[in-house]
């Protein structure tokens, strides 16, 4: 039963991260209609970042305490993860908003491998150990189950962000104007709704998010590398699907199913297949959940918010 | 009159809104049969249901004797309905010759491994569906353009094509959606002399249309749709009496004709 | 071989003859002025016929019938774990290669087919995804299926895989000519490999040309269009997929062969996109433009790796970018710039999927 309860415990954790990188896609998704294969890189080049800015911190300001630390690294990644979102959009992905549906895809696939490739020259191909700044002592929750103090952090912190995001969609004039964009660029416009800056709006949104989940990555694993955005990314795109692609809604509910079918699954594996198969095998079941859904359910649990623009 | 093709009590719904409910109509062979009515009355949704694009929640279609099968477009084309489409829908990477060819696919053999081999068969069919296609190009008058990527056809042109691609397959039956649609007059008036050689020639012709001169000139009889139902099935010298017509179709315009 | 001559600039339209001459030439003499800058040249371009096998299978499925496959590796990956289970040690198997290709291909086929099958309905990016996952998921397996029976040997690989030996004569050793001349294995690899590729553009240009390549292209421009004349799109996409995995899975076998031995680390996702680079490079669905794009794209970060870092040791004293992260820039690179500022790729030659002179007394025309 402890063991159970320590694996909801991990596979929530684990997946209002991959819930708060999943909102990255939909928004991007539910606006252009194009996955952004990019976005999990964007989360590395966040932990990087706030990785090199801890450290400059740490030497030249040993004085700031260490949540400030790591705040102030947080925000500069942040920052630069939303310019870098800007830029992508710009550079790579306007021109082809209305080419073929295919080209898109492919210059993601381009962006993506882009800044891996970037990454691994700065950074080089090692692991980084991410400093520690909130302690990972585990706590005993109840007894027999553990959540250390990073991981509370995170759950609090994505939910709060992710209630922030639907107060920003819902409530104010840009969310209404990226609904509106959503729906149709065309009316949208001429409505007065400056679609161009209304989608580079999302891409910077969706990449502070992504800078966040990064930061969460890195600090819970301790460590940060230049492929490390590649199965994030891919696994918080399966959970935009399962939820029911463009829905915000729909993105949270998937990353946490996911993150619990994950933990539970990966914890009972070995059990359920006698021995045969064991944890390394953890990574196939998002794949499996995203073929099963995008084959017997393609609008999700929650369903798709916008139509079909294939 | 042989009945090539029989709608009985099609009905289509999506979610809500019923966009057909009870259609049962009768198209004889060797007729332009025309489906008229005005915006959003159903036509593009029978045509849809007819062509196997959608499935319809009640009815049946019976076609040259047999049952027609539901919501699989391939297997329309292969029992001999062939369609255009209201915006060109043409293959825009391929030539106009390649265009009908790629219509000859379903009255055509060759397997792969006969293609990867070449075999006799394989290389006397390629050369017969050519040739083929070539004709289907000089019938409806575009054959200089056969090498021209269809993309860069001129409108009309392109609607030819289109309509060689769907004789390509050989049908009984050509349904036409709204083809005079963004034709000046000239146009219209060969696109008209067009239809009437594809049915002397014994194809029957479905038309769907906006311009209700071309359907009055050219169809041997019609029917009107209004809100998914049909209203009135004749010649049409009688539709134009048709008092429900002139109420639901032609709205205050009591002048039959006259343009919706 | 008539699209590649007349993609040679100048010549190739001035006098196409002469043009397919040189073709030839290059093909045939291509080791020849490759082993003047040294063997691992050789072995390079034997490593550039297995791209260009691979990016024609790939066009197959991505040129000619749109669909998008990130996964294609694992098919490549298949054809080559077949030979090494068939014709190595590690079972104590060493059935001839004639046997085992032709299963890799089938078993690859196989693969096609049973991951084609649920997925092929899902639109355009939807696929993508599924078959990246797919290629991932056969990564998994065989860096995990070592246990606890011992299939994969996980990710130590399989070596001592067994060579090509063609009717007795096995084209790994130096092949003796009288008593003076040996030619290397590397130039015999590199023949076998040549009279594949060629083999495999006469059949897949006899696929462009006929009513299957008619269809995958009816598929890929508009496919409401295809389904209203008739297409059975499902099946034709099946068979794209299914015949792209074939090559794959020959063109796996063969790298088995020629390695000598197969690891999971051959068959990352990195692979998969470095083959449809290659495509986009070229030009997506023209069986020229591939072939130069898998040369080009193969043979380039091996011009860098010998250029740039000698280059980059004079200049600043160490290496800045070593040779795969300079693949890797590269082919990301030509990635974004093909699409945003060539898409129809470097040789933009339109692919025919007919013979118009077949038409007889065909008056007006071109």
């Amino acid at each position: 039963m402890e063991t159970l309860l320590q694996q909801i415990v991990n596979g929530l954790v684990v997946g209002s991260m991959y819930a708060l990188i999943a909102l990255g896609y939909t928004m991007v998704y539910g606006i252009l209609g194009l996955i952004n294969f990019a976005h999990g890189d964007v989360l590395m080049v966040g932990a990087l970042v706030a990785l090199e800015a801890i450290r400059l911190l740490q030497i030249h300001a040993p004085e700031l305490g260490l949540v400030p630390t790591l705040l102030a690294g947080l925000s500069i990644s942040v920052v630069v993860c939303m310019i870098l979102g800007y830029t992508i959009e710009r550079t790579a992905y306007r021109r082809l908003r209305n080419a073929p549906r295919l080209a898109p895809l492919i210059t993601a696939i381009g962006v993506s491998f882009l800044l891996q490739t970037i990454a691994m020259i700065i950074w080089g191909r090692n692991y980084h150990s991410f400093p520690q700044l909130l302690s990972t002592a585990p706590l005993e929750a109840i007894p027999g189950v553990f959540i250390t103090p990073v991981q509370i952090t995170i759950l609090v912190v994505s939910a709060t962000l992710m209630v922030a995001l639907v107060v920003l969609v819902n409530k104010t004039r840009l969310g209404r104007a990226m609904r509106a964009t959503a729906e149709n660029h065309k009316v949208a416009s001429l409505m007065g709704v400056d679609t161009n800056k209304i989608i580079a709006a999302t891409f910077i949104i969706g990449s502070a998010l992504a800078a966040v989940a990064g930061v969460m990555f890195s600090s819970n694993y301790g460590t940060a590398h230049y492929a490390m955005g590649f199965l994030p990314g891919l696994k918080a795109f399966t959970a935009a699907v399962l939820g029911g692609i463009g829905n915000l809604g729909g993105a949270m509910l998937g990353g946490l199913v996911l993150g619990l079918v994950e933990s539970i699954g990966g914890g009972y594996i070995e059990d359920l297949s006698f021995g045969f198969f064991n944890s390394s095998y953890q990574d196939i079941f998002a794949f499996i959940i995203l073929g099963v859904v995008l084959i017997f359910r393609p609008t999700g649990l929650l369903g798709e918010r916008v139509a079909d623009r294939a | 009159m042989i009945t090539l093709l029989e709608a009985r009590g099609i009905s289509k719904r999506f979610g809500g809104l019923t966009a057909l409910s009870d259609v049962s109509l009768t198209i004889r062979k060797g007729e332009v049969y025309g489906l008229i009515g005005p915006n959003g009355a159903g036509k593009t949704t029978f045509f849809n249901v007819l062509t196997g694009a959608y499935t319809p929640e009640e009815g049946e279609l019976v076609f040259n004797g047999s049952e027609l099968p539901l919501g699989q477009p391939h297997k329309v084309v292969e029992a001999g309905i062939a369609r255009t489409f209201q915006n060109i829908r043409l293959f825009r990477d391929m030539t106009a010759l390649e265009n009908v060819m790629a219509g000859h696919h379903i009255r055509s053999r060759a397997n792969p491994f006969s293609i990867l081999l070449q075999t006799k068969h394989a290389k006397e069919e390629e050369r017969l569906i050519t040739e083929r296609a070539y004709e289907l190009l000089k019938y409806v008058g575009i054959e200089r353009f056969a090498d021209t990527i269809s993309r860069n056809l001129s409108y009309g042109d392109q609607r030819r094509l289109e309509i060689a691609r769907a004789l390509a397959t050989e049908p009984q039956l050509l349904a036409l959606d709204e083809p005079a649609a963004g034709m000046n007059a000239t146009e219209t008036g060969k696109l008209r002399e067009l239809v009437q050689t594809i049915r002397h020639d014994g194809v029957t012709v479905l038309l769907i249309e906006h311009d209700v001169k071309l359907v009055m000139g050219l169809c041997d009889r019609l029917a009107v749709l209004d809100f998914g139902r049909k209203i009135a099935e004749d010649v049409p010298a009688e539709v134009q009496q048709s008092e429900a017509v002139i109420a639901a179709y032609l709205g205050g315009h009591s002048t039959a004709g006259a343009k919706p | 071989m008539n699209q590649l001559a007349l993609a040679i600039p100048w010549l190739g339209k001035r006098n196409p003859a002469a043009a397919r001459w040189v073709v030839i030439l290059l093909a045939v003499g291509a080791p020849l002025i490759a082993v003047l800058f040294g063997k691992s040249w050789v072995r390079i371009l034997d490593f550039a016929m297995l791209y260009v096998m691979l990016a024609i299978g790939l066009n197959l499925v991505v040129g000619f019938a749109g669909l998008l496959d990130l996964g294609y590796i694992a098919f490549y990956a298949v054809g080559a774990y077949t030979f090494a289970f068939l014709a190595s040690p590690h079972f104590e198997l060493h059935l001839p290669f004639w046997l085992v290709l032709p299963l890799g291909a089938v078993f690859a086929a196989l693969a096609g087919i049973i991951l084609g099958l649920p997925t092929l309905r899902l639109r355009g990016d939807y696929l993508a995804i599924v078959t990246l996952g797919f290629g991932e998921i056969v990564r998994i397996f065989m860096n995990n299926l070592n246990h606890p029976i011992n299939i994969t040997n996980g990710p130590q690989g399989i070596n001592m895989i067994d060579p090509l030996v063609l009717f007795g004569w096995d084209i790994s050793k130096p092949l003796k000519v009288g008593d003076e001349i040996t030619i290397n294995s590397l130039f015999l690899y590199y023949y076998v490999f040549l009279a594949c590729v060629v083999l495999s553009v006469i059949l897949v240009q006899r696929l462009q040309v006929s009513r299957v390549g008619r269809a995958w292209a009816a598929i890929r421009d508009d496919e409401l269009a295809a389904k209203a004349i008739g297409i059975n799109t499902r099946n034709m996409k099946l068979l794209a997929f299914s015949l792209g995995a074939t090559f794959g899975g020959v063109a796996g076998g063969l790298f088995a062969a020629f390695q000598g031995f197969v690891s999971p680390e051959s068959f990352s996702l990195m692979e998969s996109i470095a083959v449809l680079t290659m495509i986009v490079f070229g030009g997506m669905g023209n069986l020229a433009g591939v072939i130069v794009g898998a040369l080009a794209l193969t043979a380039l970060p091996e011009v860098l790796r010998h250029v740039a870092v000698p280059l980059q040791q004079a200049v600043f004293g160490h290496v800045l970018l070593d040779p795969e992260v300079l693949r890797m820039l590269l082919l990301s690179l030509a990635m974004i710039f093909m699409m945003l500022l060539r898409p129809s790729g470097l040789i933009p030659a339109y692919s025919r999927y007919s013979r118009p002179e077949l038409v007889v007394g065909k008056e007006a025309g071109r």
